[in-house]
């Protein structure tokens, strides 16, 4: 399992992937229309705004909002934790283990194969938001849209790290769906997905900014929107990847300890 | 009249059945009824910043708009504990070819898969749902109309019908879409809208929430039923909807089951 043959066997992983979700596409196309409650938002959030702006958001701005998280989102999926649940269940989590390839690589890839599916939906997203709003709501700065790269690569790895992390619950517990339920539904909620974190009143914001799902939409979205200057998007990238490496650390040892446990039924 | 009596009988066995299943994950209840409570109160937060911001959106204030949340839970809970079991086992069922056993069985296979599997104790949003209507009618300062409260009952009859045919008509898809784990995820965050009040909603959004899929019918009109502002007219728009879904969506079961070819053969 040494790095060199994992990097070799990567871009063939990734095409595997992109032929999976290819063949998926029908299931796609469901998960993309599960995804579009930023639109309904949007529609709540806009007849809200009509007679006066909230906080600094006209509907400009919500406008803007929401479009980009509908893109962050198609951009940061991952669904680990139903595929771990599964696998483990069935035993078919054996066969992955005995690839010789470290499963969470083969995980990895396979999520982030989808992406490039995913962007036939949010790029013509994107083109729309720049014909109805035109870039003045967008970072002006290279740099920016660097932090911002690194903010949705940051907000990916959230995003999966969480997922292992919940589907290796399944070793100790048979099946950690319903844990992940509870997971979505905070995530929902003070991501930013459903409600700008900026408009949560004073405790609740504080509350946020010590959770990881801020880091998974809020952020990208609020750099993407040009809600920061490049300093506090620095100071924001530097508390996202903190919480990387923690989710990662607290993975892995989730993972070793999680393994040893595993039988392999029927499989 | 005999197959009815048979039918009722056959709903004894399946819902025994599920109880004595049931009864062994006794720590389910406490552990489902938890998360469930969290999770309601989780899910009031947007309306909390919402109703933060202004006081009153397209006429309802924020006791208002708790009635429809109130309906939202009640359904919720109905969907748990009814609904979801039974037609989670069919997609398993279509995706591993046992869906022939069932279809094999000398009664109505609709019937059979529908009531396979009830779970009651999923059901602790029931609780918290008159929680949030005692609280929103105390905020209100009266409680709701004699008149509504009948009408509010005829439109929860008609509202579960409603939900039922939706998740049919979801269920039919997986017999053209194998791969069906999201499907349920798909209905759920499309019925999370009616959360709010339709009157929200603008323009086309609207007319599919009211018409397409009926959320309006669902939480928002047995919410203006309670507090006394329905119109007879849209009562009956609504009974009349939820017949037309549910002979809808059997005719699309019906159409879907003769594709099925056993995932075996």
């Amino acid at each position: 399992m040494s790095v060199a043959s994992t990097a070799r066997a990567l871009p063939t992983l990734m095409r595997v992937g992109f032929a999976e979700a290819v063949a998926y596409r029908a299931e796609m196309l469901v998960w993309v229309l599960a995804t579009t409650m930023p639109l309904i938002m949007l529609a709540l959030w806009s007849a809200v705004a009509a007679d006066g702006p909230v906080g600094r958001f006209d509907q400009r701005d919500f406008l803007a909002y929401f479009l980009a998280t509908f893109i962050v989102r198609q951009l940061t999926g991952a669904w680990v934790a139903w595929q771990m649940s599964w696998e483990v269940r069935t035993g078919a989590l054996s066969m992955r283990l005995l690839r010789p390839i470290h499963p969470m690589v083969s995980y990895a890839v396979e999520n982030l194969a989808a992406v490039p599916l995913r962007l036939v939906v949010a790029v013509p997203v994107a083109v729309l938001a720049l014909v109805l709003l035109g870039t003045k709501s967008l970072p002006h700065s290279l740099l920016l849209w660097a932090v911002w790269g690194l903010a949705v690569l940051g907000g990916w790895l959230i995003t999966f790290l969480a997922n292992v992390i919940i589907g290796c619950l399944a070793l100790w517990t048979g099946s950690s769906v319903k844990v992940m339920d509870v997971w979505l539904v905070a995530f929902m909620v003070f991501s930013g997905y459903l409600v700008p974190v900026e408009l949560f009143p004073g405790a609740l914001r504080t509350l946020v900014a010590w959770l990881p799902f801020r880091y998974q939409i809020g952020f990208p979205v609020e750099v993407m929107t040009g809600a920061y200057a490049l300093r506090a998007a620095l100071w924001m990238l530097l508390r996202q990847w903190a919480f990387v490496l923690g989710l990662f650390l607290v993975a892995t040892l989730v993972w070793r300890r999680g393994l040893r446990r595993f039988a392999a039924y029927g499989g | 009249m005999r197959t009815l009596r048979r039918y009722f009988g056959l709903l004894r066995v399946q819902v025994r059945s599920s109880v004595l299943l049931g009864l062994q994950y006794r720590a389910d209840f406490l552990i489902d009824g938890a998360i469930s409570l969290c999770w309601t109160g989780t899910a009031l937060v947007p309306l909390f910043v919402v109703f933060h911001a202004r006081p009153e959106i397209a006429g309802w204030n924020f006791a208002e708009a708790l009635v429809v949340v109130g309906w939202f839970t009640l359904l919720e809970a109905i969907l748990e504990g009814a609904i979801n079991p039974s037609l989670t086992a069919v997609v398993e069922h279509i995706r591993q070819g046992t869906l022939d056993f069932v279809l094999l069985k000398p009664a109505d296979a609709q019937f059979l898969v529908s009531t396979s599997r009830f779970e009651p104790w999923r059901s602790t949003n029931v609780f918290t749902a008159f929680a949030i209507w005692v609280f929103a009618f105390v905020r209100l300062g009266h409680g709701p109309s004699p008149l509504g409260t009948v009408f509010a009952l005829v439109l929860l009859a008609s509202a579960t019908l409603l939900l039922y045919s939706l998740w049919i008509l979801t269920v039919s898809a997986a017999f053209y879409v194998v791969k069906v784990d999201n499907l349920t995820n798909l209905f759920g965050s499309v019925f999370d809208a009616a959360r709010w009040p339709v009157q929200i909603f603008r323009g086309v959004l609207r007319w599919v929430f009211t018409l397409v899929v009926p959320l309006a019918l669902m939480t928002t009109y047995p919410a203006e039923a309670l507090l006394g502002r329905l119109s007879p007219g849209a009562l009956l728009g609504s009974v009349v909807g939820a017949g037309v879904f549910s002979f809808l969506s059997r005719r699309v079961w019906l159409d879907s089951l003769a594709r099925y070819s056993s995932a075996s053969s």
